[in-house]
């Protein structure tokens, strides 16, 4: 019942393209309860040096999440995603993701291993425009919990 | 947004001053729509207790983006942030209630590094309990 370990080092084809609007941005800092300006206002990004407005910092998981999605529904992964809680986030930026940006993502399980009764998956998002500027690698811990029974 | 911080006003060890910021279920049903992650645990009370948790609990990334806005509110429109890590050590529970619950982000600046780059070591804790462990940023400031 545990994550399958013969899937360490497996990567999975980038996603579909992903095209970054400016009202998914403000949306996505509505959500979160960021007013920046810089998520919502083209003008206030360009006078802080940017060509549109930007993404908050933790925007890129809303791709690599997406983008995960294939393994998590692998059927020979064996992930209980009922069980499941997010263990570690990290994110490595060239720069922020932008308005306007076209990018997709391509997802590599780096480790599967066990701690006590849970299970721990880690995934490397490599996050790129399609004209293959690297914009963010997102590196992600899942935490599969042992059931109660 | 704060006033912008520059790399040569700020000092090694100095501390940010800590904010709370407030969690309902009305904005984690909204976190679930903008992020796309609706996984039962975030709005749905029996299934939350029914796998082991004390109540519904907040998505980490919910909580990774609070201790994201205390670092880019602090920092000033013109900073970058270039790394951004978190542990999340225990979950943020949220009643079914008007208040909800709260996240108390509190951070230093853990060194200075080249490149007009500081890194922050963030602490966030929920009821009294830590529920951000080893989080840091490294922000390039102008």
């Amino acid at each position: 019942m545990a994550i399958n370990p013969d899937y360490i080092g497996k990567t999975y084809p980038p996603s579909a393209p992903y095209e970054v609007s400016r009202v998914k941005l403000a949306e996505f800092a509505d959500a979160i309860g960021d007013r920046s300006p810089l998520y919502r206002d083209r003008a206030a990004a360009q006078a802080a040096g940017y060509l549109d407005v930007i993404a908050p910092p933790t925007f890129p998981i809303v791709i690599s999440m997406a983008a995960s999605a294939q393994a998590i529904v692998d059927p020979g992964l064996n992930l209980n995603y009922a069980m499941v809680v997010h263990g570690e986030q990290r994110f490595s930026y060239s720069r922020p993701l932008m308005a306007g940006d076209v990018v997709t993502a391509q997802v590599t399980i780096s480790d599967i291993r066990t701690v006590g009764r849970n299970a721990m998956m880690t995934t490397t998002t490599e996050i790129s425009t399609v004209d293959g500027e690297h914009v963010c690698t997102a590196f992600g811990t899942l935490v599969e919990r042992a059931g109660a029974g | 947004m704060s006033d912008q911080v520059t790399y040569a006003g700020v000092e090694a060890g100095a501390e940010l001053a800590p904010v709370t910021y407030q969690v309902t279920r009305l904005d984690l049903v909204k976190y679930c729509g903008a992020s796309g992650d609706f996984n039962v645990i975030h709005w749905n009370e029996r299934i939350a207790k029914s796998v082991g948790l004390p109540d519904v609990i907040a998505h980490g990334m919910f909580t990774m983006a609070q201790a994201g806005r205390f670092v880019t509110d602090w920092a000033g429109p013109a900073a970058q942030v270039t790394e951004f890590g978190v542990r999340f050590s225990s979950p943020v529970v949220v009643p079914d209630d008007d208040v909800g619950g709260a996240i108390e982000v509190s951070g230093q600046v853990e060194e200075k590094l080249d490149g007009n780059r500081i890194a922050l070591a963030l602490t966030a804790r929920s009821a009294g309990i830590k529920v951000l462990t080893r989080a840091r940023a490294v922000v390039r400031l102008p």
